[in-house]
């Protein structure tokens, strides 16, 4: 009886691990050989040349390059909202906010950190149909609010990551300011942040991976199958994500599939790049703790 | 000031969202449409937009993906401490940080051209887009949230056991199924609420896998729709502000769900955390 409850879990635990292993190996190989054939300047630029598709003289058509743009613009749209004030509010929840307003704060992001993308993205077109009814009748979706709906989405993320990365000093950083006779300010900014700057990074490289990788939002607040490059701020946008599920639902050429598989391969390697820097920098950081 | 500024800002943003929503949903209460909302026909056509389809579609998917994660997620953990080969638990996890690095869009993408036709051959019954090819693509999808959360526990409460139970000449197999699980209850709980979350919230695959008809499925190789593909799915398609306002009650409820599940892990939190194990 009970060698026969062993033997039950043994295989449950191996099959289990197995299984999941499979798969993986199973999705990486199947969009490294569909994917990987269809690499050069065609992927990319389609029949522009290269040097016109990036100075924007010609359009290009079915390609990556706008979705590229597209992607690299949100992201760093996103970002640049997102990051300010994600640190910020970090800083304050872990040097300045006393218990009871706290716990509060750090309800409010968890919910936020848990709340569905495309809640987000709907936010972001309740926002325009909002503005059309009563400030701006021309409002529509555009760049500039898929961006803003991008930053709410990864913002609980640098919060959190901020904050873990302030709240994990060791006591000796915490008495340096002091000792020295610096004001809270200075000892945020001369010792906290730097000592934990590489935290703060890996969480920020983080929700820029987020960021990319995202579909549900950029769906319903402007993203297009066929924007060309981004017009600017308030016009419609490709993204790489985009291009991916609107190839796979409506592609109608073995080109275009093709196309479908180098973009996902191209999606993939950027992620990965992002998420594989930022688990350096985490090892790194362990490894430079393990030193003391 | 300035901290203090942008964190109550980002605190504020969760109220911001409700408050939309409930300002979108409202005029379905005062023009009476409220009973129609729930409704079990789907056909905007005809005036009909009841959305207890893509209720239930989205709970059977949540549920029928966390049946498939949480068992194979918490065998995994199994192996980790201590049923696999130490020289294997590197790479597991190693694999399993990597799999939350795989764009959501990506596994939706390798299932259609994968596992869609797959089921389609194998089991000759429809087109192959249905609950179950959806369910088992979400269950990867979520299974890296389930594995991490209860290593996470198993981390602080193993090392501890483990030279007591050798000494005592405990096998891996019983310290494990009787010793360390059950005191690992709160990551267990949480791990599972939280997977629970994350397939509820989930659009892409859902709207990629599932084939989207508004209906009640009669077996698991039918097709579905979910909340979240719904509201994908009429942003796309449809201009008329009477669907919005369907469109909006249906994000509500989305919100409500994920906001409980989300009120929930708090409360295991700070409940696990006054009692000495942290989840």
């Amino acid at each position: 009886m009970r060698k026969l409850f062993d033997i039950f879990i043994y295989s449950w635990v191996w099959i289990s691990t197995l299984a999941v292993f499979s798969t993986v190996i199973c999705l990486l190989w199947f969009l490294l050989s569909r994917g990987l054939p269809t690499f050069g300047k065609e992927l990319f630029f389609g029949q522009a040349s290269v040097w016109e598709a990036i100075t924007g003289q010609v359009r290009v058509w079915d390609a990556l390059w706008p979705a590229c743009v597209g992607t690299l613009s949100l992201v760093f749209l996103a970002a640049l909202m997102a990051v300010p004030l994600g640190i910020s509010s970090g800083i304050y929840l872990a040097c300045f906010a006393e218990n009871p307003f706290k716990r509060i704060l750090s309800l409010s992001v968890e919910l936020l950190a848990g709340t569905p993308s495309i809640i987000m993205g709907l936010f972001g077109f309740a926002l325009i149909l909002f503005l059309r009814n009563t400030f701006f009748p021309d409002a529509n979706t555009s760049l500039l609010l898929a961006a803003s709906c991008l930053a709410l989405l990864i913002l609980p993320y640098l919060i959190f990551t901020t904050q873990a990365a302030l709240e994990s000093l060791t006591d000796e950083y915490r008495l340096i300011g002091p000792s020295l006779g610096l004001s809270q300010l200075q000892t945020i900014f001369h010792i906290f942040l730097p000592a934990s700057g590489r935290g703060i990074l890996g969480g920020v490289i983080l929700s820029l991976g987020r960021a990319a990788e995202d579909t549900a939002v950029i769906m319903l607040t402007g993203v297009i199958a066929n924007a060309g490059l981004p017009h600017g701020l308030f016009g419609k946008f490709e993204a790489l994500p985009f291009r991916i599920f609107y190839l796979a639902a409506e592609y109608q050429t073995p080109a275009e599939l093709n196309s479908a598989y180098g973009t996902a391969l191209v999606l993939l390697c950027l992620t990965g790049l992002l998420y594989g820097g930022a688990l350096a920098l985490h090892k790194t950081l362990e490894w430079q703790w393990n030193q003391h | 000031m300035l901290f203090q500024g942008s964190a109550v800002f980002s605190a504020l943003i969760v109220l911001a969202l409700f408050g939309f929503l409930v300002y979108f949903t409202l005029p379905l209460f005062s023009e009476g449409q409220f009973t129609e909302l729930f409704s079990w026909h789907w056909r905007p056509f005809h005036g009909e937009f009841g959305i207890l389809p893509m209720i239930v579609g989205t709970v059977l998917l949540a549920i029928s993906a966390m049946l498939i994660a949480y068992p194979v997620g918490l065998g995994i953990c199994l192996f980790i401490h201590g049923l696999g080969p130490t020289w294997l638990v590197r790479p597991v996890l190693f694999l399993v940080y990597g799999m939350t690095g795989i764009p959501t869009v990506i596994y939706g993408f390798v299932a259609v051209f994968l596992l869609v036709p797959l089921l389609r051959t194998t089991l000759a019954h429809g087109t192959g887009f249905s609950l179950l090819a959806a369910s088992l693509t979400l269950s990867i999808l979520v299974l890296p949230t389930i594995v991490l959360l209860i290593n996470t526990q198993l981390q602080q409460i193993v090392p501890r056991l483990r030279l007591t139970t050798e000494a005592l000449g405990i096998s891996r197999i019983h310290e494990l199924t009787r010793i360390s699980l059950p005191s690992a209850s709160y990551g267990l709980l949480a791990a599972a609420i939280l997977g629970f979350g994350r397939a509820v919230g989930d659009t892409l695959i859902a709207l990629m896998v599932a084939g989207n008809a508004a209906q009640i499925p009669g077996t698991a190789f039918d097709s579905i729709r979910t909340l979240t593909a719904h509201i994908a799915l009429v942003v796309a398609t449809d201009s008329q502000s009477t669907i919005y306002h369907s469109l909006f009650a249906a994000g509500l409820i989305l919100f409500m769900t994920t906001t409980t599940v989300n009120l929930l892990l708090h409360q295991i939190r700070r409940r696990s955390s006054r009692e000495g194990q942290s989840a």
